[in-house]
């Protein structure tokens, strides 16, 4: 379905083929917003422009921009406006399973009811994808509340974290959904501290990190006092024991309050029905984490509970070719990320909505 | 019991065959919105089986033109409050005759605003998933669950008032003071609580700045009584020219009063909020300038903003002035200035100043796409037809053409 296939034996693309060669992640045209474009198949003239505009700033921003900066900017807002392939229908209504539709809120499930369900996710994903699916339902781990550390320094921007997330996590490939954004910040601006709007999350460089540019990856920042579990009309997502904040996808009604509700962008709607090519797709699945998904459900990042529980570290985490991602148990006062706390000088985003991330970034 | 179970079969029966008749006009009514309800029919199956892809909805802005005509309607759904207290409270004449066109005014928005919550969800077809019992409502955290309840109340009560009046009326009986006082005194509260409780659906949430504001409520309930009672006077206009009810002048004329009120309420606390947001120019003047101004690229929805502005103005100067508000002409201009003004400050401009730019400063321009727009306007094709059926047996009883004759 238009997938763009990078030539060359280059790492898996799923946006058009960019011209760039080495460290080139990702190109500004590659927003999911604009590989969003739909056409009612038998309706003349139908929707949608999806307009978009990669970023805009506060106006105010620019007074302080140097005439390169500012050419730059206007350069990467024409590419990415103008490019956007349309994308085919997708597969239309899934088939209706019984069971399903009447399964509880996992929360309330019974053990037996658990193991149903595993059966069940089991020969639907074999089902749809012609392959064989390991399907765990890991608990919380006792005595631990997950934690992730963040070292700005290191960070190059390179982006291998969302690739290895998207391919973990299954998320959809068509339309895209990408669960962490790297956002691209000018070094002089960051003196005083992230605003998280001034940060460009379509940038495209022949090579990253670019001269003068810090980045900021951002996901979803497991709030303790999570607003988005606080809003939801279902009890479909909620904080587990383990501080891991997770969503049923098979209770979620998709009323998106959730997103409006979420200060940080982290949750992210299925508009459509999500698309994974059979042969990527991960089939060591969790219901509340990387399961796939349906249209019209809202999903995020679960700290890749089906890594974690197994005491394996998350996906983003392995990828990062410079080690700026540290992750444990925030209760065990001997792990990495207690020490980094203890250390370091660490903060978290917006934290004048007092929404008490488990997601820290500091400066290594 | 048997005998008033008699009486409703014939009145629901006298009532099914009096709305399928009527004059070549009310056919053709009729006609026009059954193909507009036909039309969001075809529109919500093809966003059923593609999603809600077919909205011009994305992530950064992740409701839009079915939201922003819920809070509007919600408006219009309380403002029958503001015909039922000097109708029923103070007992005044010539609004009492009308009070029950504007509760029935109530039911048909009430049943809209659902329909576009409805329409809007991704699966609607697991809604029981928040009804208590087989479902978990996060009550009372989720405001979302507050509101679909008083929704409900408040259209069970209007439904149950305006069909005992009605059925009272058509059997010829007068109406127990003391059994339905009580109820309709309740619908006041609810009224406001619909309103309030839609109201704090926005203000709770702290990742928007341009909602998170105290003043929201009260700014919901001042512009839901221009709109709501504005409307009225639009319809008991039109039901003047097309039936043989009879409304007063006078009546139109106390309702222009009150909206005097309301609407110098209403742009009183527009100034507040526009003085609070420029004034102490924090980084989250950027939703107010994306309103008021636009942004650096030239986007914003200023245009809309600056015409809800000068409609809501102009509406007041005529509602103000005894001179201009007492000539029908100039009282149906206003009403539809306010209608329009505040149709687009509460869809347009709470609604995308809220979530435009997003929480990480991203600008997605959104316009309705026309799959949206036709589910739209079969939602308001079913109110409106609602309305019409209801308005139509409530004048037919009224006015004697139809009763029960008792043997």
């Amino acid at each position: 379905m238009g997938n763009a296939r990078a030539t060359g034996g280059a790492p898996r693309r799923f946006g058009p083929a960019s011209p760039a060669t080495t460290r080139i992640r990702r190109s500004s045209n590659r927003s999911s917003r604009s590989r969003l474009r739909f056409r009612l198949p038998w309706l003349p003239g139908s929707p949608t422009s999806s307009r978009r505009k990669p970023i805009v700033k506060n106006p105010e921003r620019d007074e302080h921009l140097d005439a390169k900066g500012a050419s730059r900017r206007k350069f990467l807002r024409t590419t990415a406006a103008g490019v956007g392939a349309a994308a085919g229908v997708p597969a239309a209504a899934e088939a209706f399973d019984f069971e399903t539709f009447f399964q509880k809120n996992f929360r309330r499930m019974s053990d037996e009811e658990i193991e149903a369900l595993k059966d069940r996710m089991a020969r639907k994903y074999e089902k749809k994808f012609g392959k064989s699916f390991n399907v765990q339902a890991t608990g919380p781990v006792d005595n631990t509340l997950f934690g992730y550390g963040l070292d700005i320094s290191r960070c190059i921007g390179c982006r291998r974290c969302v690739d290895a997330c998207v391919q973990e996590n299954n998320q959809s490939r068509d339309p895209e959904i990408q669960w962490i954004r790297v956002l691209e910040f000018e070094r002089e601006r960051v003196v005083r501290g992230f605003e998280l709007d001034e940060g460009n999350p379509y940038y495209e460089h022949e090579q990253a990190p670019a001269e003068g540019m810090v980045y900021l990856p951002i996901a979803c920042q497991q709030c303790e006092d999570s607003p988005c579990t606080n809003v939801c009309p279902t009890g479909a997502t909620w904080e587990e024991p383990d501080g891991i904040v997770v969503i049923d996808y098979d209770w979620c009604i998709g009323c998106r309050y959730c997103m409006a509700a979420c200060p940080y962008g982290a949750r992210h709607f299925n508009w459509a029905a999500p698309t994974i090519p059979a042969d990527e797709v991960n089939t060591n699945i969790h219901p509340l984490g990387n399961v796939p998904r349906s249209r019209g459900v809202v999903e995020k990042c679960s700290f890749c509970i089906q890594r974690v529980r197994d005491g394996r570290y998350p996906a983003c985490h392995e990828a990062c070719p410079v080690g700026a991602r540290k992750f444990g148990n925030l209760l065990d006062p001997d792990s990495e990320i207690s020490y980094l706390l203890k250390h370091k000088r660490t903060f978290v985003l917006k934290s004048e909505l007092a929404t008490r991330p488990k997601f820290f970034y500091f400066y290594g | 019991m048997t005998v008033y179970l008699a009486e409703f079969w014939h009145f629901t029966k006298e009532s099914v065959a009096l709305v399928a008749s009527g004059s070549r006009g009310y056919m053709l009514w009729v006609g026009l919105l059954l193909l507009m309800i036909l039309g969001g029919l075809y529109a919500f199956v093809n966003q059923a089986s593609f999603g809600l892809v077919t909205s011009n909805m994305r992530d950064p802005v992740s409701w839009g033109f079915y939201i922003g005509n819920f809070a509007f309607l919600v408006g219009v759904a309380a403002a029958a409050v503001i015909l039922i207290i000097p109708a029923y409270i103070y007992n005044w004449g010539p609004i009492r005759e009308v009070a029950l066109l504007g509760e029935l005014l109530a039911i048909s928005a009430i049943i809209m605003c659902m329909l576009f919550v409805t329409v809007d969800i991704g699966r609607p077809e697991k809604v029981w998933h928040m009804m208590p019992g087989v479902g978990t409502p996060n009550f009372p955290y989720s405001l979302l669950v507050w509101d679909v309840l008083v929704l409900n109340a408040y259209f069970v009560l209007n439904f149950f008032v305006a069909t005992y009046l009605v059925f009272m009326s058509y059997t010829g009986r007068k109406y127990n003071p003391s059994f339905i006082m009580p109820i309709i005194f309740l619908s006041i509260p609810l009224a406001i609580s619909i309103h309030t409780v839609t109201a704090f659906l926005f203000m709770g949430l702290k990742a928007r700045p341009f909602w998170n504001d105290a003043i929201l409520a009260p700014r919901f309930l001042a512009s839901a009584f221009c709109s709501g009672p504005a409307l009225l006077v639009l319809i008991f206009q039109i039901l003047r020219k097309v039936s043989p009810v009879q409304i007063s002048g006078a009546a139109l004329r106390k309702i222009g009063e009150l909206l005097a009120y309301a609407m110098a309420i209403n742009l009183f606390f527009l100034g507040c909020e526009v003085f609070k947001e420029f004034y102490s120019h924090s980084h989250h003047v950027i939703h107010a300038r994306f309103q008021w101004f636009g942004l650096e690229d030239g986007y914003g929805i200023a245009g809309y903003s600056i015409f809800a502005l000068t409609c809501n103005v102009t509406a007041f100067v005529i509602f103000v002035v005894p001179a201009l508000r007492n000539r029908i002409r100039f009282l149906l201009v206003g009403c539809v200035l306010a209608v329009a003004g505040v149709y687009v400050e509460k869809g347009l401009g709470l609604l995308l100043p809220g979530l435009t730019p997003d929480v990480i400063g991203e600008v997605y321009r959104y316009t309705p796409s026309l799959n949206e727009l036709m589910v739209g306007a079969g939602v308001w094709g079913v109110g409106l037809l609602s309305f019409t059926f209801m308005a139509k047996i409530s004048i037919a009883i009224t006015l004697g053409e139809l009763g029960y004759r008792r043997t």
